[in-house]
């Protein structure tokens, strides 16, 4: 496997009110194309920050992160919105699905940003619904599914653009154990069989134990490497 | 699916605060169509009513105070005075004075009807009956139309002004003409009788009139007519004031009140209630979406998109509202044209201009109310939104 994402010398720190708090001070970070991984901490110890900065939605305050050999940390706000539509998928533990909309149009959204035809959109939208299994509850609206299909409709949305990377906040979080573990397989079967790059950040051992390795993190340093 | 039924379903996703707003936007250009309309009707109702070289003499003091009969001779002496002829308010009505009031001037015959020649087209013999004929009346078109009178019926038309020495206040009036104006659009709710069938017969202000009307060679030599009119009569105890047809018209339009600032007024208060309302509401709408406009900036929606979007939504809602309140002020401005209140104001329409003005005021109501939340999602941070620090 090659490297995808490297993380080189990054600091990161946040101000609360006159002080300021540091995250990560030189954390480096090597991930290989393909990977799953698991982040895992205790509260406080940076992994949401971690997410916030490899899918570009954080700056850091020094340090270089590089992507698939590209250079983001110095990008304006316009190129990285940019690259995240083109190459990361998003998984949110509370799936943050429009409320508004229907299973089929949720997915839809990402390809609204780019120049696919209407036609070829509804086959997309399909696709990545008949792989998380929900292709019959296209025309339901989020109120109308269950906690684990609405994660469905959600990874759907992630990987219906096709992106490189997927990262996921918490998963599972919200699910009971059953419908945790499907959830975990179909990002599994994402990983395996479409070559998805996926980074979870959890608390849960279980969830780890379907990555093919587990980071821990703590008070921003890389305490622990899991295989 | 795209932007604008993403803009549409964001609208509607809470349907009565949606159905709300648009009523009460609906609500302002309603008033706003109405009463511009309104207002526009008046002024094209003095405008289409004037010659540029009628001039009205009225005393100085205000129009409604009286003018001796004598000066009509005196002004029709002037150099530049081709023709007179005066007019007096008789405060006419039918049957019920607080229902069926209408305008009702006395008037010398011959020379009115020579001088309004451009407004009062009579049928033929109509004219020389009126001025045959003392107690002869003539109607305009709509007017007889209103209470069905016909040629040849006597009607008993009162006055709240005058009354006769045994008291009554009603004179009998035979109809000799129904008169239409220059243009169907034109008012033809008025009623013009014989002066002296009033004069003979009123216990005071006998011999006086409420203004004189003199038409002049020229629209150029109006200003030194004018001139030499208030001149002749400056010092006297009935002191003039002339002024153009149009001139007098507009004043008399403000006896009312200046129409113009009150419609203002009424407009602009309605569009500040609006302003804060519809503002306040989209301001804690777009809050309330705060994270799914996060979640929309994660998957890559360019923040100018999201503004975009957001202004959007206001300006639709906005559109929405002023499209239906033109919509039912002209249909409403419509029916009331053909009513007896529309007739006082002749042809009520909303014009292309007032329909213009009023798109234009609801895409700025639009893009003022929208302007505040749509720069706080443009501004909004992904991680601030989604709670992720």
């Amino acid at each position: 496997m090659t490297d995808f994402i490297r993380l080189t010398d990054v600091c990161k720190s946040y101000t609360r009110g006159k002080e300021s708090i540091s995250i990560f001070d030189r954390l480096n970070l090597v991930i290989p194309k393909g990977d799953f991984v698991a982040i895992m901490g205790p509260s406080g110890s940076g992994k949401t920050t971690l997410l916030n900065l490899l899918g570009g939605t954080d700056r850091c305050d020094s340090g270089q992160i590089s992507f698939d050999g590209e250079r983001i940390e110095g990008y304006s706000e316009g190129q990285l919105t940019a690259w995240r539509a083109r190459n990361v998928g998003f998984i949110f533990q509370f799936y943050n699905l429009m409320p508004i909309l229907t299973a089929a149009q949720n997915v839809e959204l990402p390809l609204l940003l780019t120049s696919l035809s209407a036609q070829r959109r509804k086959e997309n939208v399909l696709t990545a619904l008949k792989i998380v299994e929900l292709a019959d509850r296209a025309r339901h609206k989020p109120k109308e599914l269950s906690g684990g299909q609405q994660q469905r409709v959600a990874i759907a949305r992630a990987i219906v653009s096709d992106p490189k990377l997927l990262l996921c906040d918490e998963p599972t979080g919200d699910l009971d154990r059953s419908t945790a573990n499907d959830i975990l397989s179909t990002l599994q079967l994402l990983n395996r069989e479409l070559g998805k790059t996926i980074i979870m950040v959890t608390h849960d051992p279980e969830a780890a134990r379907f990555a093919t390795r587990t980071l821990h993190l703590d008070k921003g340093q890389f305490v622990e490497v899991t295989t | 699916m795209n932007d604008l039924y993403l803009i549409w379903m964001n609208l509607f996703r809470k349907p009565l605060r949606t159905v709300l707003l648009i009523v009460s936007i609906f609500i302002a250009f309603l008033i706003f169509g109405l009463l511009v309309g309104v207002n526009v009707a008046l002024n094209r109702a003095t405008e289409t009513g004037s010659a540029s070289n009628r001039m009205v003499v009225a005393n100085k003091i205000n129009f409604t105070e009286p003018l001796p009969i004598a000066y009509l001779n005196r002004v029709s002496a002037i150099p530049g005075v081709v023709g007179a002829t005066h007019q007096s308010w008789f405060g006419a009505f039918f049957r019920d004075s607080a229902q069926s009031r209408f305008v009702g001037f006395a008037v010398e015959p011959e020379s009115y009807t020579a001088i309004f020649a451009d407004q009062i087209k009579l049928g033929p013999g109509e004219r020389e009956a009126f001025i045959r004929e003392r107690t002869g009346v003539i109607v305009g078109r709509s007017l007889a139309n209103q209470y069905g009178w016909q040629v040849g019926q006597t009607l008993p038309i009162s006055s709240d002004i005058y009354f006769r020495p045994d008291g009554s206040r009603s004179w009998d009036m035979k109809v000799v003409g129904i008169f239409d104006g220059a243009k169907p659009t034109d008012p033809t709710n008025a009623l013009y009788f014989n002066y002296d069938y009033l004069n003979e017969t009123r216990p005071f202000g006998r011999d006086t009139v409420g203004t004189i009307t003199v038409l002049t060679a020229s629209p150029d030599i109006n200003d030194q007519v004018a001139k030499a009119i208030d001149a002749t009569f400056a010092n006297s105890p009935f002191e003039t004031s002339t002024v153009d047809e149009k001139t007098f018209s507009r004043a008399f339009l403000k006896q009312a009140g200046d129409l113009n600032f009150i419609i203002t007024m009424v407009v602009a208060a309605a569009f500040a209630a609006i302003l804060m309302i519809v503002g306040t509401t989209l301001v804690s709408a777009v809050r309330e979406r705060t994270k799914e406009i996060g979640v929309m900036k994660t998957l890559g929606f360019p923040g100018h998109r999201v503004l975009r979007m957001v202004l959007g939504e206001s300006l639709l809602l906005s559109g929405l509202g002023g499209l239906l309140g033109l919509g039912v002020a002209a249909v409403a401005l419509n029916g009331l044209s053909r009513s007896p209140i529309g007739e006082t104001f002749g042809a009520l329409s909303m014009t292309a201009p007032v329909a213009a003005a009023g798109m234009g005021l609801a895409l700025l109501l639009g893009l003022v109310t929208g302007l505040a939340p749509a720069l706080s999602a443009l501004r909004m941070n992904i991680i601030d939104a989604l709670g992720r620090r």
